[in-house]
């Protein structure tokens, strides 16, 4: 049994940059495998050379358990299996029809096939009624998901997506997550994409890879990398609710941190000194009304963000410091919260962990 | 007006198309290859001494775009005349000679505009295709379809250069009554002899043609916008 894609050893050298250093991963048939990391990571240029864009200075790329040859010039029958949907949305100056056709057109699909092809794919991006729409005139969402419609047209046993959702709005990027992982669930495709969104890696990934400066940090399902978040992560790859401060002990057990700007959190733990913590956004909870429960620490603020991640709902709530919390769906339509809302949260000393 | 007048001014005109469409149409055959190539941002190389030539290169393909028509009918007729190193092929003072001076004027300007028109096509979307499963030749052939407005532009600027120069088509074809007059040359020999109804009815033949071919040209340019 060998892995559907596996990297071995990867480098990729640039003028006076090394993108990547000793990469190697294997990835399984029907897996969802994300790639976070920092602007710079390696993100692109691994996915590049996944899809024979580039070559890799030296290791090797087994796809199916063969291994790639970069050396061959034309490499569409290599490519053959492969779908890419770019970070920055590229399309042809054509209609959505003719730039869905494309990769079916360039296959030499018959007609019959092309048409089923591209409807059976626009349907998916929920996207019917839009062939004879030129391509170039879609607002940005719409784009990208025709985008995904290309890639998905051509029924890709491997799909690789750079950020597919990066500056999207919530509600594209909602779809496109939701078809992500329809063809991952029914068509078993695999599916290796790079984001940089946590939230998108947690709900979508089966195993993620944390890279940072063109090395894999650490490899992994999302709770065995994400339950002791470590600096990388706080620094780099946006989790919400990282703070530094100053701790002081309590005669309790607990510490009193300050955090800056009036705002002083208990934490479960005993250290005096400079730390950084992190509240993981599902242990805080959100109320319309003042909360009085256990929970040493209660905030007041207002909501200043929506993103709407399909069954969850993710706020930004702006008090003496921002704080990220996570809702489901449900909650956040029944209590009526909308932005410039204001809420109250709360959270246990025991959720402020020490990174 | 008598009908051999009507006759003479219909064989100017036709001569005069006959002679720019060629020039053009060869001209592009030759000049919209070459164009694609220079465009091609792969072409250009890390090293500094790829970069230099490239510079090199395409200032000399401006240069050329601007190679005054009477130079070229100078070299042309050079080449041509009987002591010249052509002159066994007896072209000079044929439409033939008009042709190639013409060709020799358009072809760095189809290039320039095609590389210019290339070159602006991103490189992400020749990969595009690619990533689609394009071959190179597939992908290749989309970038041009995404340069096609500019590739549109190299055909009306060519044109449009090659059916108003008469410097060039003088020295090469002679200005030969009935054989290689166009209506250009046709001007200048009217206003010689002092025929200015005559000259300014030419000119007004010469724009009005000049005129619908653009028209054509445009819309099809147009029509492109949409995909």
């Amino acid at each position: 049994m060998h892995f559907h894609v596996e990297v071995r050893n990867l480098c990729k050298d640039y003028p006076g940059k090394r993108a990547l250093i000793d990469v190697s991963f294997g990835v399984e048939r029907g897996e969802i495998f994300a790639l976070i990391g920092p602007n710079g990571a390696g993100k692109t240029t691994l996915l590049r050379i996944l899809d024979l864009l580039d070559e890799p200075s030296s290791g090797t790329v087994l796809f199916r358990g063969a291994e790639v040859d970069y050396s061959i010039k034309d490499r569409k029958d290599l490519r053959r299996g492969i779908g890419m949907v770019f970070q920055r949305t590229v399309l042809f100056n054509m209609s959505t029809f003719d730039n869905v056709a494309y990769g079916l057109k360039v296959r030499g699909m018959s007609e019959r096939e092309i048409r089923e092809g591209v409807k059976a794919a626009l349907e998916l991006v929920r996207l019917q009624g839009f062939e004879g729409r030129n391509a170039l005139a879609l607002s940005g969402g719409e784009a990208q998901r025709v985008a995904l419609a290309q890639a998905l047209a051509i029924e890709p046993e491997l799909l690789l997506l750079d950020e597919p959702t990066a500056n999207l709005d919530p509600r594209n990027a909602s779809i496109i997550e939701e078809v992500l992982s329809r063809v991952n669930r029914e068509g078993k495709t695999t599916i290796i994409m790079s984001t940089h969104n946590v939230f998108q890696a947690e709900n979508l990934a089966h195993r993620i890879a944390l890279l940072n400066e063109g090395k894999i940090e650490r490899i992994g399902a999302f709770q065995d990398i994400f339950e002791r978040p470590h600096r990388f992560l706080s620094e780099f790859a946006r989790l919400e609710n990282v703070f530094s401060g100053f701790s002081k002990a309590t005669p309790e057990g607990t510490s009193i941190i300050d955090v800056g700007n009036g705002l002083h959190i208990e934490a479960a733990f005993e250290r005096s000194g400079s730390v950084i913590v992190h509240i993981p956004p599902e242990d805080i909870i959100l109320s319309t009304r003042p909360i009085v429960s256990s929970a040493r620490n209660t905030l007041e603020g207002l909501v200043v963000q929506i993103s709407d991640l399909g069954s969850i709902v993710k706020l930004k709530v702006r008090s003496n410091r921002d704080f990220t919390a996570q809702i489901t769906k449900r909650s956040f339509n029944d209590m009526k919260i909308g932005l410039n809302s204001k809420v109250f949260l709360a959270f246990k000393a025991s959720s402020v962990k020490m990174i | 007006m008598e009908s051999p007048f009507i006759e003479e001014v219909l064989s100017i005109t036709l001569l005069s198309l006959r002679v720019s469409g060629l020039a053009v149409l060869i001209g592009a055959l030759a000049g919209v290859p070459i164009g694609t190539i220079l465009g091609f941002k792969r072409f250009r190389g890390k090293r500094t001494l790829m970069r230099l030539m490239d510079v090199a290169l395409r200032s000399f393909v401006n240069t050329l775009m601007g190679l005054p028509p009477v130079v070229v009918g100078l070299v042309v007729y050079l080449l041509l005349s009987s002591s010249g190193p052509l002159g066994p092929l007896r072209l000079l003072y044929t439409p033939t000679a008009m042709i190639l001076t013409q060709l020799i004027m358009v072809t760095p300007i189809i290039i320039g505009v095609t590389m210019s028109a290339v070159g602006g096509v991103e490189e992400s979307i020749r990969e595009k295709a690619l990533s689609l499963g394009a071959s190179n030749w597939q992908a290749t052939w989309m970038v041009l379809r995404e340069a096609r407005m500019g590739l549109l532009t190299a055909i009306i600027v060519a044109f449009g250069a090659a059916i108003s120069e008469v410097g060039g088509i003088m020295m090469a074809g002679g200005n030969i009554r009935w054989f290689t007059r166009t209506l250009t040359t046709a001007i200048v020999t009217e206003v010689e002899l002092g025929n200015f109804a005559l000259a300014i009815s030419l000119g007004i033949i010469l724009l009005t043609m000049a005129f619908a071919i653009n028209l054509l040209l445009t819309i099809m340019q147009l029509r492109g916008v949409r995909g």
